[in-house]
């Protein structure tokens, strides 16, 4: 395997006038340059939803407030949850992947790098589309006004009697476009990762990420596309007078919920596999150890993507399923515990007895994988009916759910963007800004999530704008939104360290970490074809093989 | 397992069919949970009838289409031509029937798409799967329109059956859609 890639001589890029950059970035059909507009994009929309939660969370101080107005606090966790799922967390996933799967397979690029463009820009548009509806929504009235239907937007709230107006419509609208793109980028990845390895990487030598993200498409492509389907039948509602989901006319509001959630709940393991994917790489490298049982990690992930698929009810307990419906998905429900469990004891036995640096990577996929073990819990706690009756709707499940997507999900994705940054950048990050970040926001975050779970406890249903201050609220409300203000923080340094460290850290080289996977063996950032010459690999570490010659791994594997 | 670089378009054909096929799996269970469930007529008893002709012109479309691509494979161009337009004769025949049906739903029955769940559910289950008999007749004609300026050889053979494998996918989805909508609806 040749891992000499040719230097390039310096062609001058800051010279160049910023129109003919901006021009480069907006026509590339580059995996890597796609990636980088997808993580950037995600992360502007990162900072917008923020600030949407720590208004609410300002209104939710004390009893009584009145910071916002309850309609102003309708769109706010609607435009909250809606842009959390579809404009940060599947463009992260999907920034991620793009960057990362063709070099990790040893491929020059996509397999087909224009539709991968088109999906980013369809992805981008919907993400306008949504915050367009603050001017837009009421088209000429002049005020406009975002979405108020939360983020699973329930019949009949979205009927034309009960949203006046266009902002539903924007919501629909939004989903469905970036929904197309995600559909694109997902086969895609799937026709990239199956045609495109580069020799002697067969299915079983694949880094996991390449698995993870594998798994996490096809699911991509059967999840999103109900969803494709529920929002073509709200528009047929809504434009042409149809009655999927009116029950004036026999319709159902439950199919709406049973349609959404065949999308809703699949899409939360879309997200959570790309954070296993990065726990995966990290923490082997950062313990330096191969990945404790490779294949039963492969067999867990896929497990997990059929079992995904028929646990969606578990969300609708409190509608009143039947006897038998409950059961089944109280069963399956508990069932996807098993392979989750699987993959947390194999990292853990990963890191068992290896020796461990605990650089900024590292410390966020630990972090993950305590608070996941936790969100799991609380999940199977949710999962089981009759608890579900009880604490269903409460601020328990926003609990549940957050430590889900920002414990686990977002850990690993700040960890990612740690472990690449000096491949995607070329230059080193400031660890000590990295810890900052991570010792912050770890403690915004248990502050938050933890102690949201009492008031949920307690009673206190989601979504409401303001309490009674007599119901033993008080206390738990003021703490979460504490721990805003560390969250905050973490964010601030995170953003800085990236900031300033694109600009003034110190070189990284092409193998910062010593690690083992496809992408180190190329400069930091790799050039637009990745390969001098394509890789061939005899093992799933590759690197190692080339470092360490007199004892690789395909001896053994 | 290794994949071909030259299967991506099959790949990728394959992962757009599940797509599609997810879509249509969700409006053919809202069709099947609303059958029966409307306040107000007409009914499916009442107004539909079964539009076997039009069925077998589709359906034997698969075929004409089958029968193109081998020939293209053989290097006969002309007659792939002679089978493509086949193909492009008997989707459009489709249309029309379809055409016809819904004038006469619309005109003499006064079904609408807002009259009542039928008409809600009828309308978008076989109006989505007829939006999907045009994207692919656009695309067959797109090619056809190559073929008569000459430009089709033998090597692009895979790539036109990439294609045909759409096709046979939207007369798949005509079997559930015909067996739901004018067998079990009624």
């Amino acid at each position: 395997m040749s891992t000499d890639s040719a230097v390039w001589p310096s062609t001058g890029l800051a010279s160049r006038p910023l129109v003919d950059t901006l021009h480069e970035w907006i026509t590339t059909v580059d995996h890597k340059r796609l990636g980088i507009l997808y993580m950037a994009y995600a992360l502007l929309f990162l900072v917008v939803g923020g600030i949407e939660a720590a208004i609410m969370r300002v209104q939710l101080l004390r009893p009584h407030n009145d910071f916002v107005s309850p309609q102003v606090f309708n769109r706010l966790f609607t435009m909250h949850g809606t842009t959390m799922i579809f404009f940060v967390l599947m463009p992260l996933a999907f920034g991620f992947a793009n960057y990362l799967v063709p070099l990790m397979t040893g491929a020059r690029d996509m397999a087909f790098p224009r539709l991968n463009a088109f999906s980013f820009w369809l992805t981008a548009f919907g993400g306008l589309l949504l915050y367009f509806s603050l001017i837009g929504a009421n088209g000429l009235y002049g005020a406009g006004n975002a979405p108020d239907v939360g983020w699973f937007a329930y019949a009949p709230l979205t009927s034309k009697t009960f949203s006046v107006g266009h902002s539903t419509d924007f919501w629909t609208l939004a989903l469905l476009v970036s929904g197309f793109g995600s559909i694109g980028t997902a086969i895609n990845l799937i026709t990239t990762i199956l045609c495109m390895r580069c020799p002697g990487m067969t299915l079983g030598k694949m880094p996991l990420l390449a698995w993870l993200n594998l798994v996490m498409s096809g699911m991509v492509i059967l999840a999103v596309s109900p969803l494709t389907a529920a929002q073509l039948m709200l528009l047929v509602d809504r434009y042409l007078g149809g009655h999927f989901f009116d029950t004036q006319a026999g319709g159902s509001a439950v199919i709406w919920m049973h349609f959404f959630w065949i999308f809703g709940h699949p899409e939360v393991y879309v997200l959570v596999l790309p954070a296993f994917a990065f726990a995966s790489e990290i923490i082997p490298v950062f313990s330096r150890k191969a990945i404790f049982g490779y294949p039963v990690m492969v067999a867990a992930t896929i497990c997990i993507g059929f079992v995904a698929m028929s646990v969606w009810a578990h969300h609708m307990f409190t509608v009143g399923l039947s006897s038998n419906a409950n059961t089944f998905f109280v069963l399956s429900t508990m069932a996807i515990a098993v392979p989750t469990g699987i993959k947390i004891f194999n990292w853990l036995a990963t890191m068992w007895g290896g020796k461990i640096e605990f650089k900024t990577p590292m410390l966020f996929c630990i972090g993950f994988l305590f608070q996941f073990l936790i969100a799991g819990l609380t999940g199977i706690m949710l999962g089981a009916a009759p608890f579900d009756w009880q604490l269903g709707s409460s601020y328990f499940v926003v609990a549940h759910f957050h430590y889900v997507i920002v414990g686990g999900i977002l850990f690993t994705t700040f960890g990612a963007f740690y472990y690449w940054f000096p491949k995607m950048s070329g230059k080193m990050y400031s660890e000590a800004l990295g810890r900052l970040h991570f010792w912050l926001f770890l403690i915004g975050f248990h502050l938050t999530f933890d102690f949201m779970h009492i008031p949920g406890m307690l009673g206190m249903p989601r979504r409401i704008y303001t309490y009674e201050p007599d119901r033993g609220w008080d206390i738990w409300n003021l703490v979460v939104s504490i721990g805003v203000v560390f969250q905050t923080l973490g964010i601030g340094f995170f953003l800085t360290n990236l900031i300033w460290s694109y600009f003034r850290g110190r070189v990284a080289g092409s193998d910062p970490w010593d690690a083992w996977t496809l992408e180190w063996s190329t400069t930091s950032p790799p050039p637009a074809y990745n390969f001098a010459s394509i890789p061939r690999v005899k093992s799933r570490r590759p690197l190692w093989d080339l470092k360490h010659p007199d004892d690789p791994d395909w001896k053994y594997e | 397992m290794q994949w071909e670089y030259s299967a991506r378009g099959r790949v990728a054909m394959f992962g757009l069919i599940a797509a599609e096929a997810a879509i249509f799996t969700i409006f053919v269970v809202a069709y099947i949970f609303y059958i029966g469930k409307s306040l107000t007529g007409p009914t499916p008893k009442d107004v539909l009838s079964v539009p076997i002709f039009y069925t077998i012109c589709l359906l034997s479309s698969s075929v004409t289409i089958h029968v193109a691509v081998k020939a293209l494979s053989k290097g006969n161009v002309r007659g792939f031509g002679a089978w493509w337009l086949a193909t492009i004769t008997l989707g459009t025949a489709f249309m029309y029937g379809t055409v016809t049906e819904w004038h006469r739903l619309i005109y003499q029955e006064g079904l609408t798409i807002s009259k009542n769940l039928f008409g809600t559910t009828y309308y978008s289950l076989v109006g989505l799967h007829g939006f999907h008999v045009i994207v692919g007749l656009v695309g067959l004609s797109m090619i056809a329109i190559l073929t008569l300026r000459g430009n089709v050889r033998t090597a692009h053979a895979e790539r036109v059956d990439v294609f045909s494998l759409y096709w046979h996918f939207v007369d798949a989805v005509w079997v559930v859609v015909f067996t739901v909508v004018y067998v079990l609806g009624r």
